[in-house]
């Protein structure tokens, strides 16, 4: 029997179907748009003398939110995968003493880089092992190392900030690049874009890629498939660690060539806020790359706007809390109807 | 005649484009069991949403021991006297059974709850349902299924219910609770309640209710009295074709064996199993819940561990050590939970027809993922799944179509052995049929068969052989021909053959 109707019907559904996919891979735009606007507004009401977007303020943006989004583009895969990653923040810590303590001890320049790296993804292993080998969820064991990580960052740097000389290219990722220069950002802001690019094509078109986001989607489902689910979710930590590790590196260079025992605390949390502004989902199974550095960088436009607008610190935190909760529940509003 | 207890007159609802309920008369009465047959999709989730006030009829006009019955929603109509027994039940696990009966309507003085009352509520109620032995204070999480479902109808009646709607209440249950079920369901007709009973088996339909109504794309296409019908003129109504349609028939040429199983033993079950699967040869499995079917496949496939015995493909190699192995010998594997293991529902066709095998599309490490996308369209083809796009998320699908991805896997990562745990659970009766054609076929191309089923009709019409596991043992497997259904059901009970 016909159903008249049921032609069109499938028509308007795909055609729905195509503007839900394009609007949910454009929500965290459209949400650094309106902040952007927001602050454009208050300029023409209130400040038409000093203008928002400045090329100083741009720069200044994107130096702050590349720490950030390092550490986001590794938590996405991790977010990805139905993980969580509270250590990321300890991690930068221990990664950034431990570029200092060597640097200071004399290490060549690219030596001192490679074990940075590998503590990183021996690191981010560590709690993949920890997690596959002893059944534990993700939560507990990366709380678990956030504190071993910050505990081990202090012992190396005897609790004290470690400063050391770096050669031009490892110590100056994050300075503003010269005023006739091709770069237009920093050097360290490159560094974002260029992994986030590669990261995110790793996603999509590799084997790894579409295994991760197997097992966030549906474990089981992975395992059954024969896909190898601790190896993978290992690997998957790993890549947290070794983008924590980055992220390490450029925080060694925002505070002037020094490692800090004490930096990025709870920088995790804004990392997670960062995937999940961006589109991720703490189930599993969805986020993007580009979204996160997106989500990064709305959360310091709004924390430089409100500077700019001369919103107190305290209210900043406030309305920044307000955003994340409300970005989650936009992108919740758009995924809604999707498996009716 | 006496006034029925509930009506529809009329009642038509429309989502949208598409019209879920078309004129749909219904009428039910004291203490009779009114079922209402049709396929997933035939409009009656939707009927039973109107009857709970979940979705207000477009037009139309209800009424309830004689006088209009309009309920605003699922609480209203509890209190007027409607109780719905959902598939997926409505219990607070961490509550005790006696606060799950009372719950929502708490026996209350000055807003402190009246613990005495409420044991007693609900023990008159366990006594209606001749359940005077359920323990009152355990919490419901920690009782099975067939009890949690018992706690839910004691709930409907402590409310003084009229009409009881129960939805596939079976779906979850065994063959001994099924049983148990049906009697309680006889008890509350013996009160003088009227059961809606909402089923596509049609065998439970024939043995327990009195009337009946069809509803096929949201009309109703027949209606009277069971006694009086033939379920060959109910399965006609539902599906709108003949009978023999059901289950079609493909030829099939039985070669060398292919599958060897010798002495394969799990944790719990399977317990020293002996089978061979031959190419071109379906085999079924049948057996009680709980009787290790579902076991002895997952050994096979390595989802399980196995304590002793030997897989082997084709006589080379140990299978069933992981289903990494299992895949790359050519062993496939289709799960009995579809939503939670077999597919990751969530991700896209393309992604969830290739996910055990993306080799041949990858490249120096990369993949191309628009070959990927053609390949994907073949098999979908190739298995007659209907969808809009390969990148649509499988959640999207009916679960016929969803069954077909989780069936074009197999084929697609070129499995050899397909091991099929309940095909055909919670999919209508049209995409069976296609299920059914579709392992023919299979069998026809030379892949070597296994499919376990609590369906007989459907082991006995598709499989050229049965073996009839019990406490873990594979009793005995002989040609389907040699099989009736009563005969598998003695074997599987553990008893012996009358002959």
């Amino acid at each position: 029997m016909s159903r008249p109707g049921s032609e069109t019907k499938l028509a308007t559904t795909n055609r729905q179907r195509v503007l839900r996919l394009a609007w949910q891979a454009l929500a965290p735009f459209v949400g650094l748009g309106v902040v952007v606007a927001i602050f454009l507004v208050y300029q023409v009401l209130e400040r038409p003398d000093a203008p928002f977007l400045t090329s100083f303020r741009l720069t200044l943006i994107a130096k702050q939110t590349a720490i950030v989004g390092m550490g986001a583009l590794g938590m996405t895969v991790v977010i990805i995968a139905g993980g969580i990653d509270l250590s990321a923040g300890s991690l930068l810590a221990l990664t950034s003493v431990t570029l200092a303590v060597a640097l200071k001890a004399g290490t060549s320049p690219v030596l001192a880089v490679a074990i940075v790296l590998c503590v990183g993804l021996a690191a981010g292993a560590l709690n993949g092992v920890l997690i596959t080998g002893l059944r534990l969820v993700p939560f507990i064991v990366t709380l678990g190392t956030m504190l071993v990580f910050r505990g081990l960052a202090e012992q190396i740097s005897e609790q004290r900030k470690v400063s050391a000389a770096a050669p031009d290219w490892l110590g100056t990722l994050l300075d503003p690049p010269a005023a006739d220069s091709w770069q237009l950002v920093s050097t360290g802001v490159w560094l974002v874009i260029v992994l986030g690019l590669v990261l995110a094509a790793v996603m999509r078109y590799t084997v790894f890629g579409r295994h991760v986001f197997a097992i966030g989607s549906n474990e089981a489902t992975a395992r059954l498939c024969g896909i190898h689910v601790p190896a993978t979710k290992i690997a998957v930590y790993a890549v947290g660690g070794l983008f924590g590790a980055v992220a390490g590196i450029l925080d060694f260079n925002d505070l002037n060539q020094q490692g800090s025992p004490t930096s990025g605390y709870s920088l995790e949390l804004e990392m997670i806020a960062a995937v999940v502004i961006g589109g991720g989902s703490l189930t599993g199974g969805r986020g993007s790359v580009l979204g996160s550095i997106i989500g990064a960088l709305t959360m310091t436009t709004l924390r430089s706007g409100c500077l700019y607008a001369g919103v107190s610190d305290p209210v900043q935190k406030i309305v920044i809390g307000g955003i994340i909760i409300s970005a989650v529940a936009i992108d919740q509003w758009l995924h809604r109807g999707q498996g009716g | 005649m006496e006034t029925p207890l509930l009506t529809m007159n009329g009642v038509t609802k429309r989502f949208g484009a598409t019209l879920a309920l078309d004129d749909v008369s219904l009428s039910v009465r004291h203490g009779r069991v009114h079922a209402l047959i049709g396929e997933n999709g035939a409009g009656k989730s939707t009927l039973m949403k109107v009857l709970a006030g979940v979705h207000p009829p477009d037009c139309g006009h209800m009424t309830l021991g004689g006088t209009p019955y309009a309920p605003s929603g699922p609480a209203a109509a509890l209190s007027a006297g409607v109780a719905m027994i959902h598939q997926e039940l409505n219990l607070a696990p961490h509550l005790s059974v006696a606060a799950n009966i009372v719950l929502g309507q708490e026996p209350r003085k000055l807003g402190l709850l009246r613990r005495s009352q409420q044991d007693a509520t609900a023990r008159r109620a366990l006594a209606r349902l001749s359940q005077p032995d359920l323990p009152l204070k355990v919490p419901v999480g920690s009782l099975p299924i067939a009890m949690q479902q018992l706690v839910e109808i004691a709930r409907a009646i402590a409310s003084d219910a009229r009409v009881v709607v129960f939805d596939e209440p079976t779906s979850v249950l065994g063959d001994d609770d099924t049983e148990h079920l049906f009697a309680v369901i006889r008890d509350l007709r013996a009160a003088g309640i009227g059961v809606v009973y909402i089923s596509h088996f049609l065998e439970e339909v024939q043995q327990l209710a009195d009337d009946y109504t069809v509803l096929r794309d949201g009309r109703v296409v027949g209606t009277g009295l069971i006694a009086d019908s033939s379920l060959d003129a109910i399965v006609r109504a539902m599906v709108g074709r003949e009978i023999d349609e059901f289950f079609p028939h493909v030829a099939h040429q039985i070669g060398e064996p292919l599958l060897n199983i010798r002495g394969l033993t799990g944790i719990d079950t399977p317990s020293d199993v002996d089978l061979d699967v031959h190419r071109g040869e379906i085999v079924g499995i049948a057996g009680l819940v709980g009787a290790g079917r579902t076991e002895l496949v997952r050994c096979v496939y390595g989802l399980d561990r196995v304590r002793r015995g030997e897989v082997t493909v084709a006589r080379i190699g140990n299978v069933g050590q992981s289903p990494r192995r299992s895949i790359r010998r050519g062993v496939g594997f289709v799960s009995e939970d579809r939503k939670d293991e077999g597919l990751a529902v969530d991700l896209s066709i393309a992604d969830n027809l290739t996910m055990s095998r993306l080799s041949p599309y990858r490249r120096y490490g990369w993949l191309n993922l628009a070959s990927r996308d053609r390949g994907v369209v073949r098999w979908l083809d190739r298995v007659g799944c209907k969808y809009q796009h390969p990148g649509q998320p499988v959640a999207e699908l009916s679960g016929g179509n969803q069954q077909k991805v989780a069936i074009g896997r197999l084929l697609h990562q070129d499995a050899d052995v397909l091991l099929l745990d309940e095909p055909t659970r919670g999919i209508d009766i049209s995409a069976k049929a296609e299920i059914y054609r579709l392992v023919g076929q299979l069998a026809a191309a030379g892949k070597a068969i296994v499919i376990v089923s609590s369906y007989l009709p459907e082991l006995l019409n598709v499989c050229d052989r049965i073996g009839v596991m019990c406490r873990g043992r594979l009793r005995e497997v002989r040609p389907s021909v040699d099989w009736s259904e009563e005969e598998i059901m003695h074997s599987a009970t553990g008893q012996e053959q009358p002959r």
